[in-house]
């Protein structure tokens, strides 16, 4: 099993790692049980993500799908937003080995999971999202 | 081509580098010396000769008789031998085999592929430690049953298990006792002269030999059926033309570590503590995994759970550094599950995921452990920083002093 440079550069210095205190959406997504947990935080302005900051607890595959899923969300609209899936974040990242792709399907729950939490603070509706299935 | 990378090596319980001297004693054979030990000219009875000496070696190590060794290719074909032979030996007697929580695959996996065939099998727990308690033992013992596999020392955690006194419970009961020594030999003392051990595994990677080696000790007058069938080797019970360089040195490899194993043992002792001492006092949030007593540890063990971290990410950045160890994370592996030794401890999924061992060797020195403590406590800090679990546990203390 080994890591392409991509994801290696993606796991060593990781994009956006953080918190937001003012989030507009937080998802958190995985558990300690399986061995991975991602809080994904995401400020919001009209409809645009401004800003996306995560924290991981997980294999350097976590941290680096991580890194790539915020990476793409940030200036994406509501609705280009929820057009990343764990196959565009995969294809950003030049791939996983095949023991580590369910990692990006963690990223796209994540991603899912904070404007998930948007939407119920804001009371709106967002069409095509999926609704967060509790892990915890 | 660049240099290669000067390597912080702890990972001497996956495998240990080749000594240099026994590279020596092999490399005729891989040569000149090419001859099949089971010609009958005097060219093959030469090759036949350095076998018969690597076995007088291997069997005075372990206080056996040359005709009680028998060479394999691994540590892991001696306990398929011993599993699967004793069973098909045994069957009209029963079909139970007693067995711990904590064995390498080499024996776990073995079992659960017998008990799908109908042997039942019973996996000892063990304390938080790692140890099995022999009165589990007495009381797990049935009529039917053939065989009890208990492994001398534990891979990950370094746990002793008291095989005297194991052994002696199955002696009395009448039942086969088998272990897997391959971490104990060659690094603590092992003498099966004055113990009831019928079968005892063997690996000589692990002790400075080369791979692809193993030799299974079964007391004269054993019985167990062969698993590979073939040609008259090893007094036809295991056939298969000889890895004549391997089992020459594995020989000279075990010769060389048993002559030197008080002093080995001390300084490697002397390291593993100095390891665990920097680490407990360097860096917070970290809990040791197994024993502490004397002479109930490896010497070369060292396993920590670094709290709020996985430990593949550290692995990840250790080896960037050169540093090699390994972890019982599920990540390292193809499973989600994190080490069943680990989790047999009764520590939490998190924290099991969170463990580092460190494995040392006789060729690492006090410096290699001081470079290490360069880079460790800034990794941890770095995985910590960005761990969602770290950031809710300062959360909840921060509430708590509230």
């Amino acid at each position: 099993m080994e890591y392409n440079d991509m994801v290696m550069d993606h796991f060593s210095n990781p994009r956006n790692v953080g918190t937001i205190e003012d989030a507009s959406g937080v998802g958190t997504v995985g558990n300690a049980q399986c061995g991975d947990i991602m809080k994904v935080y995401l400020k919001i302005e009209g409809d645009v993500v401004q800003d996306a900051k995560f924290k991981t607890f997980g294999c350097g595959a976590a941290v680096a799908t991580s890194s790539m899923a915020t990476e793409l969300i940030i200036g994406k609209t509501i609705k280009e937003a929820l057009q990343i899936t764990n196959k565009t974040v995969l294809d950003a990242l030049g791939g996983l080995p095949s023991a580590k792709v369910h990692c990006s399907c963690l990223a796209e729950e994540a991603l899912h999971a904070a404007l998930w939490d948007y939407a119920q603070k804001n009371d709106i509706i967002i069409e095509g999202i999926k609704i967060p299935v509790e892990t915890h | 081509m660049n240099p290669p990378k000067k390597v912080l090596y702890f990972d001497n319980a996956a495998t240990t580098p080749l000594h240099p001297k026994v590279l020596e004693h092999m490399m005729p054979y891989l040569t000149e010396q090419y001859g099949n030990p089971s010609g009958v000219y005097s060219f093959a009875r030469e090759v036949r000769k350095g076998i018969e000496h690597a076995r007088e070696q291997v069997a005075e190590a372990i206080f056996a008789r040359p005709g009680e060794i028998f060479f394999t290719s691994s540590g892991t074909e001696a306990n398929n031998w011993v599993l699967k032979g004793v069973v098909e030996t045994l069957q009209h007697k029963g079909g139970h085999i007693i067995t711990t929580a904590i064995e390498h695959h080499a024996i776990t996996h073995v079992s659960s592929a017998l008990s799908k065939q109908g042997v039942e099998i019973t996996y000892l727990p063990v304390d938080n430690e790692g140890f099995v308690s022999p009165s589990d033992l007495i009381a797990a013992i049935r009529p039917d049953t053939i065989l009890i596999s208990i492994m001398w020392a534990n891979n990950e955690i370094g746990t002793i298990q008291p095989i005297p006194e194991l052994s002696a419970i199955a002696k009395s009961r009448g039942v086969l006792f088998h272990t897997d020594a391959v971490q104990a030999v060659g690094h603590i003392p092992v003498n099966v002269e004055n113990l009831p051990i019928d079968f005892l595994t063997m690996s000589a990677h692990k002790f400075s030999g080369p791979k692809g080696v193993g030799a299974l000790y079964i007391r004269k007058g054993t019985k167990v059926n062969s698993i590979l069938f073939g040609g008259a080797q090893e007094k036809n019970r295991r056939a298969g033309t000889e890895n004549v360089a391997g089992i020459i040195g594995m020989g000279a490899a075990l010769n060389l570590a048993v002559a030197n194993l008080k002093e080995e043992q001390e300084k490697v002792t002397m390291l593993r503590d100095y390891l665990i001492e920097r680490i407990e006092t360097t860096i917070p949030k970290v809990a040791l995994n197994g024993p502490r007593a004397e002479n109930t540890r490896l010497p070369g063990n060292v396993n920590f759970s670094f709290d709020y971290i996985e430990g593949e990410s550290l692995l990840l950045l250790l080896d960037m550094q050169g540093c090699c160890a390994s972890s019982g994370s599920a990540c390292s592996s193809a499973s989600l599950e994190p080490s069943h030794v680990l989790l047999s401890l009764g520590i939490s999924h998190e924290k099991a995921h969170g463990s580092i061992r460190f494995s040392l060797g006789r060729e690492n020195t006090r410096e290699e452990i001081d470079q290490l403590m360069e880079i460790l406590p800034k990794q941890v800090k770095q995985l910590r920083a960005m761990s969602p679990l770290a950031e809710e546990a300062e959360t909840s203390k921060a509430e708590y002093e509230l």
